[in-house]
């Protein structure tokens, strides 16, 4: 819905057609899973714990500033595995087939202000199912910035570059904010909804779990290290946020990546389900190791596609979902994370200012579609 | 202040080390098997019996309480990556020193994981347990002449039985298709030369099935004797006709391993509503199946209809008993055996 579509070339038998064809991959991985798949799982959640107690053992001693330099990077990796290629996978049922009641999207919880419960529901059933409709996806901004030019515009936006980069800080609780609806629900009698301070109940002893154990208990359990080992998770905690926030911010605000009007959507077919995820998302190019920080994110584009397969697998699915971009003649939007984390700030700052023209091609726009 | 409320102190503030995860999660890394664990096992070994069967010996939890001879266990096994229950008689005698159970597994064909243990099962393997059940079992007073009426695996939960208590008067009549079909045919032969047991074994691919009138003729005492019997519906069927037949029904035991399943018709739109799924089901598909299927994590055992490991609430609607046709409609506090129950119409299912 920007001026130009770039999936106007396609008829609806080509598109239809597309869809059949990305069945097929699906089907593919779903016919292979086994126990090579469940082993990996298994292999990265005995990891992260074991690299978890290691830091968190090493950072009783914090006192000692390398001691302190190695736990905190420990911490923050292990946080990060735990949110990225563990949780956020794990809740998307990604698992579920093996049918471990210790690794199921119903059982999970992850280290996170966020209770899993109420964030499935946010990100699951409504970020993936409206990708990038504005009106129907809040991620889409976080309901406190514009990315799109055919966003309304409010005063409001002007601030929005510290609005993000403070929520890239203190990104979990955002998202627990923003699993709550909490803007919407501040009004006075939405906030006495019984079933809104049930789910504000929960993120609030989820909360006081969470902080009690990096910011009071494990700085105790240091003794003499307990102000070292509080900076310590501190630290741990702003990393991986931050890590996740730029992550997040490269899967759907990059330029180049389209939004779509609620009409738009309207008995939209599978076929059709399929080019939005196409064109709404972005992926990060890069390493095994960067894909695997990424919590396989780096490839948004296959996630969004098919988002309860097996992360492990993304990458050989992403070979094919490309050859199919090139068929169709679509651009995939990707590039390395600085590339990515440049180009989605960018566009925070200048959506920042109103521009006078909604639904007109900016020129600079034009210019990023050829380019890229 | 007592020393079990001081632990579950000390548990409470283990709890808020590790919160979102449970000390045990951190504990399962170095120790599976230890005291208050889940109820785990590590396969130690697996001896062949005969082609198609094989023994399985498990070292189990430390929280494992014991069986009686006779009793099964359910077993989860990760085949392929996907965590499966069974069910097994224990073969194994009660007093086995070296504190292993075995389970001996007959391949089935098509069964995942009779075909996983018995060929592709490795010595190490972590399986989940749950304790010993069942109560097809041996009574505290000795019967004075005992009949062991067994066929194919049926023969598993009778061995351990003979295994674990001497009986002055054994008899067994074992039915297998051939004779190197028989399991555990040279620990049999073993004891028949022992003079500790009475054996007659019925080939029936050469001697056809057995008739039950022909018991008779192969132990002419039968009636006089306490019975456990075990094997296939069919002989089973006739076994319960003839004992009460006879009025003798109440020194007759029969241990059914897998349902006679009726061809159900209808099914409809099933809703797990506790995970949000709905999906659409035949009448004949097990709702454990179809709630699998669609990715809700169902409790589960033997899905044959006997342990009750996988009974849920049913909100809603009517399901169909897929071994009897019975119907069962939802009402407060009604629990249906999803491993064989199909939907009759739309129903609800609190998953």
């Amino acid at each position: 819905m920007t001026a130009i579509d770039p999936t106007a070339h396609l008829t609806a038998e080509q598109i239809e057609q597309l869809g059949r064809e990305l069945d097929a991959i699906r089907d593919e991985v779903i016919a292979d899973r086994g126990e090579k798949d469940a082993a990996y799982i298994r292999k990265v959640i005995s990891a992260q714990r074991k690299l978890e107690l290691v830091s968190r053992g090493v950072l009783l001693f914090s006192i000692f500033p390398p001691a302190w330099l190695l736990g905190t990077a420990g911490l923050s990796v292990a946080k990060i595995m735990d949110n990225m290629e563990i949780g956020h996978n794990i809740l998307h049922g990604q698992w579920d087939w093996m049918r471990d009641p210790k690794i199921h999207s119903t059982t999970w919880e992850w280290d996170h202000v966020s209770p899993s419960e109420q964030w499935k529901h946010s990100h699951n059933e409504l970020h993936h199912t409206y990708t990038n409709v504005i009106g129907k996806d809040n991620d889409l901004g976080y309901g406190i910035m514009r990315v799109d030019e055919d966003q309304r515009w409010h005063p409001f936006h002007l601030g929005q570059p510290l609005w993000n980069f403070l929520n890239a800080c203190f990104f979990e609780y955002g998202i627990a904010a923003y699993d709550l609806e909490l803007g919407k629900n501040l009004h006075k009698r939405r906030r006495k909804n019984p079933e809104f301070r049930a789910r504000a109940k929960a993120v609030g002893r989820k909360i006081r779990k969470q902080v009690l154990k990096d910011y009071v208990i494990h700085p105790l359990l240091s003794g003499p290290s307990f102000l070292p080992t509080l900076a310590a998770t501190f630290t741990a905690n702003l990393v991986r946020n931050i890590w996740t926030h730029s992550v997040i911010m490269c899967g759907h605000f990059p330029e180049g990546v389209q939004v779509f009007e609620r009409r738009s959507i309207r008995g939209e077919t599978r076929g059709q389900w399929y080019l939005r995820q196409m064109m709404g998302s972005a992926n990060i190019s890069g390493s095994k190791a960067m894909h695997f920080m990424t919590g396989n994110l780096s490839h948004q584009i296959e996630h969004h596609l098919f988002p309860d397969l097996p992360s492990n697998r993304y990458a050989e699915v992403a070979v094919k979902v490309r050859a199919l971009f090139e068929k169709y003649e679509l651009e995939y939007v990707t590039g390395p994370l600085p590339k990515q984390v440049f180009s989605a700030w960018r566009k925070v700052f200048r959506l920042s200012l109103p521009n006078n023209k909604p639904k007109v091609k900016t020129p600079d726009r034009e210019q990023e579609l050829v380019a890229a | 202040m007592t020393s079990t409320a001081l632990r579950s102190r000390a548990w409470k503030l283990l709890e808020m080390v590790t919160t979102p995860l449970l000390p045990s999660d951190y504990l399962d890394l170095v120790s599976p098997l230890r005291a208050g664990a889940d109820l785990r096992g590590r396969i130690e070994a697996v001896h062949p019996e005969t082609g198609d069967a094989a023994t399985i010996v498990i070292r189990p939890g430390r929280g494992w309480r014991g069986h009686t001879a006779g009793q099964y266990m359910r077993i989860g096994v990760d085949v392929n990556g996907v965590r499966l229950w069974r069910a097994y008689s224990i073969t194994s005698p009660t007093n086995r020193q070296d504190g292993r159970v075995t389970i001996t597994v007959k391949a089935i064909p098509d069964g995942k994981v009779s075909n996983h243990l018995v060929r592709r099962a490795k010595p190490g393997t972590l399986i989940q347990l749950d304790q010993p059940t069942g109560d097809f079992v041996l009574p505290q007073a000795k019967p004075a002449k005992v009949l062991y009426l067994t066929a194919g695996s049926g023969i598993t939960p009778v061995m351990g039985m003979l295994r674990d208590i001497e009986f002055d008067d054994v008899v067994m009549v074992h039915c297998a298709p051939q004779p190197q079909d028989v399991i555990f045919r040279n620990e049999l032969h073993d004891l028949v030369a022992d003079k500790k047991l009475r054996l007659t074994e019925v080939h029936t691919d050469t001697d056809g099935m057995l008739d039950i009138a022909r018991l008779d003729g192969l132990v002419p005492d039968w009636a006089e004797r306490e019975t456990w019997a075990c094997g296939p519906a069919g002989l089973l069927d006739a076994a319960e006709e003839h004992w009460t037949e006879f009025g003798v029904q109440e020194r007759l035991h029969t241990e059914r391993f897998r349902p006679s399943i009726v061809v159900a018709g209808d099914g409809g739109e099933v809703t797990f509503s506790a995970t949000g799924k709905t999906v659409d089901a035949d009448g004949a598909t097990p709702l454990l199946d179809v709630g699998e299927e669609a990715g809700v994590l169902m409790p589960s055992g033997c899905r044959m209809g006997i342990c009750f490991g996988c009974v849920t609430p049913l909100k809603s609607g009517a399901v169909r008993d897929l071994r009897t046709g019975e119907i069962t409609e939802a009402e407060p506090g009604v629990l249906i055996q999803t491993c064989v129950s199909a939907a009759a119409g739309p129903c609800d299912i609190e998953r």
